[in-house]
């Protein structure tokens, strides 16, 4: 019986031939990371007492959630996080100044690679699966047990597989779309894994594919992983990897599900408020709707070629009145690369407030919390009710190029008007 | 493991960031507990009794990787139940010693205030009002020694991995 990717990559870093849907076993993970919440959050575990880490050179520990640090729980925790990796011989360390949002971290560091197993304290860590990797988040607990043993516990999930077809109709579709469309006509996949295939693959950007995986775990995906095609071999090879361990699947692999798009028929998507799988619609049905703030940024769409289009849309206008427009580059390089292209100028001019790379205000942290009452349209990863701010305010998520048409308006606004007239 | 108590029942979507909320990150444990459904259900958090029992709808702790049920656990709550539980929560449920069982169709089952009976290891659910039981997944002896050791901090002191 053939296999899936996720199966294969469980089945290798468990020294077994083969694996199906069910199983339980115990697998040696590659990279175990952690960031800064699990050193700042009280009463999650006692990290301290921890005497032997089973491979210092496999653990990767940064700082991104609160950076730099809002208020000084923020900066004990950074101080105990500096404290472990001296005590433990942690090398691969990431802070202030060198920081970068944990998922985009792993993938301009190297460490998110083809055929990896790859654990790491936070929910969207499915997010390396655009790099071919088998990847999935974890309570502080498990990281401890990750950190100390070198391995952990899975239950082999039955997978879905989404055949792709087409490439995207214009500039102002992207992977945002694809995933919003994908949750709210699918709903969750709970308890499963997803993974994509079909020639379409090779029609999307690499950020875009790591857009689509960091946003599955919207729909409880388990680990959402792409192939390992000529657009990814190219951009592996630019990032100087060596050696390429990429897992393909096999032609008879068993699938609890296999659904095919047509990228060319998919229009602007966005969530509506609170929750994300069978919630979401296309944008042209909520076109007006008023904003208080825009926000683009996150492990999701905080990207070079994210800020770019929206610096194109942006550029010689206004953002609305009565708008805040805030852009969060996902990492220190990222931010550097829009600063030397000239795209941080345009949307300043433009109106908008650039922040430093930073998880910030997609989890609540700071940098652009709203007030009882506001809606924010944002390419975050999250809606939940009161996770940006308020218990009364409300948050609707979109593509960079929905949110930059909608900054210039102050309503939800159909980015096609803008790319396409 | 049978666990017996007073149901409290909650919807689908009950995200992470509702039982563990933001306002919980800088805070200390016992004040982190008071904050459990703040945003949905204020003032929730005072009336939980010891023993009680949580039943919800589908994707129960769907979101972050912030322990929830380490908040549910110290609360007093004995376990929970729902139609389905995203896989992350439920890792850390077992990993923090709370138990927690999926079982489709759990939610249209009671009212709150009922009484159900629990069999963690069978993975049944029974209302002792209506009479009505129902069987969930079962828990594998992995995550049945894990819970029985009180969770992943307890074993690794066990092993010598932490003083």
């Amino acid at each position: 019986m053939g296999m899936t990717m996720s199966e294969k990559i469980l089945a290798r870093h468990a020294g077994v031939p083969a694996v199906s849907a069910g199983d339980i076993l115990t697998c040696r993970v590659d990279v175990a990371v952690c960031h800064d919440m699990f050193f700042t959050v009280a009463g999650q575990i006692d990290f301290e007492r921890i005497n032997r880490i089973a491979d210092p050179d496999r653990c990767v520990v940064l700082l991104d959630h609160a950076v730099p640090a809002p208020t000084a729980k923020d900066a004990l925790g950074a101080v105990k996080a500096r404290a472990f990796v001296k005590k433990h011989g942690i090398k691969n360390f990431y802070d202030v100044g060198e920081h970068a949002v944990i998922h985009q971290l792993l993938v301009e560091e190297g460490f998110a690679a083809p055929g990896r197993l790859i654990a790491a304290g936070d929910s969207h860590t499915c997010a390396a699966g655009a790099m071919n990797a088998a990847a999935r988040g974890f309570g502080p607990a498990e990281m401890v047990y990750i950190w100390c043993k070198g391995e952990t516990w899975y239950q082999v999930s039955p997978t879905i597989l989404y055949n792709l077809h087409g490439s995207f109709p214009s500039r102002a579709v992207t992977g945002k779309d694809l995933f919003l469309y994908i949750a709210g006509v699918y709903g969750d996949a709970t308890n499963m894994n997803v993974e994509f295939g079909g020639e379409g693959v090779g029609n999307m950007t690499i950020p875009q594919r790591q857009s689509v995986a960091t946003m599955c775990a919207e729909i409880n995906a388990e680990f959402a992983i792409f192939p390992c095609d000529s657009v990814l071999r190219e951009f592996l090879e630019e990032r100087g990897d060596q050696e390429v361990d990429a897992v393909d699947p096999d032609p008879d692999a068993v699938y609890y599900a296999i659904r095919d798009i047509d990228l060319s028929s998919l229009t602007p998507y966005v969530a509506l408020p609170h929750y994300i799988p069978n919630n979401c619609c296309p944008v042209a049905d909520v076109a007006g709707t008023e904003v208080h703030q825009v926000l683009v940024g996150s492990c999701s769409n905080g990207r070079l070629e994210d800020i770019a289009l929206v610096a194109s849309i942006v550029k010689g206008k206004r953002v609305a009145r009565g708008v805040r427009f805030i852009v969060t580059p996902a990492s220190q390089k990222i931010y550097l690369e829009a600063l030397k292209a000239g795209y941080l100028e345009t949307l300043v001019e433009a109106g908008a407030v650039v922040t430093n790379a930073t998880c910030g205000a997609c989890y609540g942290g700071h940098m652009g919390l709203l007030g009882p009452g506001e809606r924010c349209l944002s390419t975050t990863t999250r809606n939940f009710k009161a996770r940006m701010g308020d218990a009364e305010s409300e948050v609707m998520l979109c593509s960079p190029a929905t949110a930059a048409a909608s900054a210039l308006t102050g309503r939800i606004t159909d980015p096609r008007e803008f790319l396409e007239g | 493991m049978k666990l017996k108590g007073r149901v409290w029942v909650f919807g689908d979507e009950i995200n992470t960031d509702l039982i563990f909320p933001h306002s919980a990150f800088r805070v200390s444990p016992e004040e982190q507990v008071k904050l459990v459904f703040s945003d949905n259900r204020p003032g929730w958090s005072s009336l939980v009794k010891p023993g009680d029992i949580l039943i919800a709808g589908k994707n129960f702790g769907t979101g972050s990787s912030r322990p929830g049920a380490v908040l549910l656990r110290r609360l007093g709550l004995a376990c929970m139940v729902a139609d389905s539980i995203n896989g992350l929560f439920y890792r850390n449920a077992i990993s923090y010693g709370f138990p927690a069982l999926q079982c489709p169709g759990v939610s249209k089952m009671f009212e709150e205030g009922d009484i159900a009976e629990i069999n963690m290891l069978e993975g049944t659910v029974t209302n002792l009002r209506t009479g009505e039981t129902r069987t969930g997944n079962k828990l594998s002896k992995l995550m049945v020694d894990i819970l029985l050791a009180g969770g992943i901090e307890e074993l690794l002191i066990q092993e010598g991995y932490m003083d």
